[in-house]
């Protein structure tokens, strides 16, 4: 039935809640008397946030509503930056290229779909932005693409303008496809093991030098004829030159430190190490080469190379000084990275901004966004949650998502929309077209949803 | 190190009871627990009197008492009150600032039975092969000493359910306290219940319960799914018919052995208690209509049955009651199956389930490692419209009393099992600490795998250098 109905449905979907991305405030925007969690300075009582034109222009008390602003009542609720999931796959049509061991040359730009009902999930969750990373079939993988949430919107205005390109790298059981036997005539993907993994990246990496060289020969006028453009190799030229950030999926930390020795030989950093679950045994390593952590807050134990992850990985990795993000890596696990902050709370003792920034500003540090979102500041965005009670508290739930002080999840509309999507639905399910098959009615073509079959791939273990 | 370790103990442990034992064996043996597994040996905690005092006690089966003792004796909780007067002798813990609870239940887990679930299939017990697995028991293939054991206490959950998978009829479930050395000592009630994943109306392949609704390949006709679902349906009822008929003539032998004698049928065998209606049978459903379904069938077989799953059982709600039926709800962590479904619907279902006076529980419905986050799915229910109250039933009194051990569990009364825990904030809530964990009374050790590895790696510095 839920097939049937997809094609129908969805359209429907999109128009119902489209109804709020049109009822914007244009990006002018009061929020009143709220407790303000700035993830940067503090946490403000009875504070206003002035929002003009998609910026942050004002944080103070008693400011004066101008003509054009939208005014929010926020007298007893908490505000705080909106969160940012530095690991996702939400909106991807394909997430893993992984027929060959380097597939650079992809990119999840050219596969995002604006309309994946995650993003409505993951606003109301509080998840304003999020890096979309390939999967973790192969050493290197595809190219990122950094979004905010822009529900409603066409897909062209969902990548952050100027946040810097990123590609994904992976290490571990995945790559080795330890848990994928090739089909009948099919051959085993080289590499099988950690050493083959490693010499996949040496060997990309030496191919990339070589290039730079003949580019750099050829700038210089050393040479006469420009080497051949190569796709595989541009990504990897960047990444070399400082211009593309490395986020790199691992488990075991020794292949994440021989990956930073690796780093450190070619002269350029691993932005994070992905997953990271064993990261607080190198804790120190990580912290003396800049390179950030993005984590699951507490899983562990669905496979060999998570045996090891303790909770306590997030405080000892910021005891260290390493920058830490709190991931989800899933579309249901996004909708509540709020209660993973918490966590941190308690597993350890990392202090409530500290745990808050591991949401909001530091992956806005690890994806060189932080410029424009990641904190409540004056020039910021307007990327805002509000909530009902303080977001750490078990009972706390979103209100109200903002990015660029546009309304994009509302909780009161979103509720007071559910009698008019049922009764659509209502209507749509007694049309011929929709009638189950072999009840009377035509079954309609059901498209090919290769992305929810990726994402079947993907439960089976393809990307954590 | 874990699978070395343990393999090695469990040489030295076949050893001693078999072959005498050298000094050299003994030395070694020794050698390896106190290298390896110093919160393995106390893993089980210790007896004695212990003393609560002055703490906030939360009974959830009655008012909260802000300042009073809780007196834990010979496994049972002895007296509980402001005026609960403290045995000479008694081990006093300072319960100011601090809050006791029962020990939370998770009615829905597969805990202990996979250590880790991919790629490590020699760590999976869940399913058997088959379809009617009846005679299967969870009781038999828990690990005592899995990881997921301590993990899951020391947030304090103390109890749970553990159940296998798979096939039509799985096997039979186990409820167990999250302490002991061996299966006996853990189990409180060995064989918990039957586990049947209930046929369903499966238009994409896929069989039986479980989560999802639907696997990969293609689409099927609607009739079609209806006629296989109903072939298997046929095949469960089959099933209990032969159970009953073979604990009747079981019966009939045993008064009268001039019969002939009943050949041996150990899987109608392990059925007959539940099919005559005298333990529980978990069905797991989670569509309005296969839930029907299951109370219906529930009613011709005149067994009790309890849901598993229930995503939709509020849409149930008339024919639940009317035949007696429970749910455990697994679903606060599962997103919305359709995707023009509220975003809240699964979070919602809870208190939905309230309103329409249904009993059930909240479980995580997870095979071992996450089961420690039961108090956030409670509180992930009350967020969306569940009382607090109600949010920690669902996790303490309720599981106990759709369980059938209420008498036992729970609660925080006088002459139940001393499962309690002490901390320093709401129970439900992420930020709280467990402060002290009590288990059939005995006082444990808030060691786990994770602090273990804490402690190992906390303070390490670095001997790398840099280029």
């Amino acid at each position: 039935m839920k097939r049937i109905l997809n094609l129908t449905v969805t359209a429907s979907l999109v128009i119902a809640f489209g109804v709020i991305a049109k009822a914007q405030s244009g990006g002018n925007v009061l929020i009143k008397n709220a407790t303000v969690m700035t993830a940067a300075k503090g946490t403000l009582e009875n504070t206003d946030i002035l929002v003009t034109n998609g910026k942050i222009a004002k944080i103070g008390k008693n400011i004066a509503a101008p003509a054009n602003a939208k005014v929010i009542d926020a007298t007893g609720k908490y505000v705080s930056p909106g969160i940012i999931d530095a690991h996702s796959h939400s909106m991807l049509d394909a997430i893993n290229e992984g027929s060959l061991a380097v597939t650079s040359m992809v990119r999840t730009r050219d596969v995002i779909d604006p309309k994946d009902v995650a993003i409505y999930r993951a606003l109301a969750g509080g998840v304003t932005s999020a890096l979309l990373l390939h999967g973790s079939a192969n050493p290197i993988g595809g190219q990122s693409t950094t979004v905010k949430f822009k529900w409603g919107r066409p897909a062209d205005e969902f990548p952050i303008e100027g946040a810097p390109p990123g590609i994904k790298f992976a290490l571990g059981e995945n790559v080795k496809r330890s848990n994928f036997t090739p089909q009948a005539g099919q051959t085993p993907r080289y590499p099988r093991t950690r050493m083959g993994t490693m010499e996949v990246l040496r060997d990309a990496f030496r191919r990339a030098k070589d290039y730079k060289q003949s580019l750099d020969d050829f700038k210089a006028g050393k040479t006469k004829v420009p080497p051949r453009r190569d796709l595989e190799l541009e990504p990897l030229v960047e990444v070399l030159e400082g211009k593309r950030l490395v986020h790199c999926h691992g488990y075991r930390s020794d292949e994440h430190l021989n990956l930073m020795l690796l780093a450190d030989e070619f002269g350029f950093r691993i932005a994070t190490l992905q997953h990271a679950l064993e990261a607080y045994k190198i804790a120190p390593e990580v912290a003396k080469r800049g390179t950030g952590a993005s984590i699951f807050a507490d899983s562990w134990s669905y496979k060999l190379e998570a045996y090891d992850s303790i909770p306590y990985n997030g405080y000892i990795l910021w005891k260290n000084g390493v920058l830490v993000s709190i991931n989800s890596d899933s579309d249901e696990r996004m909708r509540r990275l709020n209660l993973d902050a918490a966590k941190m709370e308690k597993y350890g003792g990392v202090p409530e901004e500290e745990a808050l920034k591991m949401i909001t500003l530091n992956p806005a540090k690890q994806l060189g966004i932080d410029k424009r979102t990641g904190s409540i500041e004056q020039g910021k965005d307007g990327d805002i949650l509000i909530w009902n009670v303080h977001p750490f508290s078990p009972y706390s739930h979103v209100e109200m998502t903002l990015i660029e002080g546009d309304v994009y999840f509302d909780r009161a509309k979103d509720i007071a929309n559910r009698e008019v999507l049922a009764k659509e639905r209502e209507a749509l399910e007694k049309l011929d077209m929709n009638k189950a098959p072999g009840a009377g009615g035509t079954p309609p073509r059901i498209p090919a949803e290769r992305r929810i079959a990726d994402r079947d791939e993907a439960d089976r273990g393809d990307n954590r | 190190m874990r699978f070395q370790s343990s393999d090695f103990r469990f040489q030295v442990d076949m050893k001693k009871r078999f072959i005498p034992l050298t000094v050299a064996i003994l030395v070694a043996a020794n050698f390896a627990f106190s290298q390896n597994d110093g919160a393995e040996q106390n893993k089980t905690g210790r007896a004695g009197t212990f003393a609560i005092i002055n703490a906030r006690i939360v009974t959830v089966s009655g008012a909260v008492i802000e300042n009073g003792n809780v007196i834990i004796q010979n496994g049972k909780i002895a007296a509980v009150g402001a005026g609960a007067s403290v045995p000479s002798g008694a081990e006093k813990i300072d319960g100011k600032g601090l809050t006791v609870f029962p020990g939370m239940i998770d009615a829905g887990t597969n805990l202990g039975l996979t250590e880790i679930g991919q790629g490590l299939n020699a760590s999976v017990d869940t399913a058997e092969v088959g379809n009617i697995n009846a005679n299967a028991k969870a009781f038999t293939g828990v690990n005592p000493h899995s990881a997921h054991v301590n993990v899951t206490r020391v947030n304090g959950i103390t109890t749970v359910v553990s159940s296998p998978t798979g096939g039509l009829i799985s096997g039979q479930a186990t409820l167990i306290n999250l302490v002991g050395s061996t299966q006996a000592e853990m189990a409180i009630e060995p064989l918990a219940g039957l586990v049947v994943n209930f046929p369903r109306i499966a238009q994409f392949g896929g069989f039986g319960g479980g989560g999802g609704f639907g696997g990969q390949g293609l689409q099927i006709d609607f009739n079609e799914a209806i006629k296989r679902r109903d072939t298997q349906i046929d095949e469960l009822r089959k099933a209990f018919k032969s159970a009953e008929n073979y604990g009747r003539a079981m019966d009939a032998y045993a008064k009268d052995k001039t019969l002939p004698a009943v050949l041996t049928d150990l899987k109608f065998e392990a059925m007959v208690p539940y099919v005559r209606g005298e333990k529980v049978i978990f069905f797991t459903a989670e569509r309005e209509r296969d839930i029907r379904a299951v109370a219906k069938f529930v009613a011709e077989m005149k067994v009790k049955g309890i849901i598993v799953g229930g995503q939709e059982a509020w849409k149930a709600a008339d024919e639940l009651k009317k035949n007696n039926i429970a749910v455990i709800y697994t679903n606060i962590y599962s997103l919305p199956v359709r995707e023009d479904d509220p975003y809240d619907s699964l979070y919602e279902a809870p208190s939905k389930m309230q309103q329409a006076g249904i009993k059930y529980c909240i479980s995580t419905g997870e095979a071992g490692p996450e089961v420690r986050d039961l108090p956030y799915h409670a509180g992930l229910a009350s967020s969306f419209g569940l009382s607090k109250e109600d949010a920690l039933k669902s996790v303490t009194l309720y599981p106990a009393q759709i369980l059938g051990v209420a008498d036992k569990l729970g609660s925080i009364e006088v002459g139940k099992m001393a499962n309690v825990v002490v901390t320093d904030g709401d129970m439900l809530d992420p930020r709280t600490n467990v402060k002290y964990l009590f288990i059939e009374g005995r006082m444990l050790p808030l060691t786990s795998r994770h602090t273990e590895l804490f402690d190992s790696f906390k303070d390490r510095k670095s001997s790398d250098i840099l280029p």
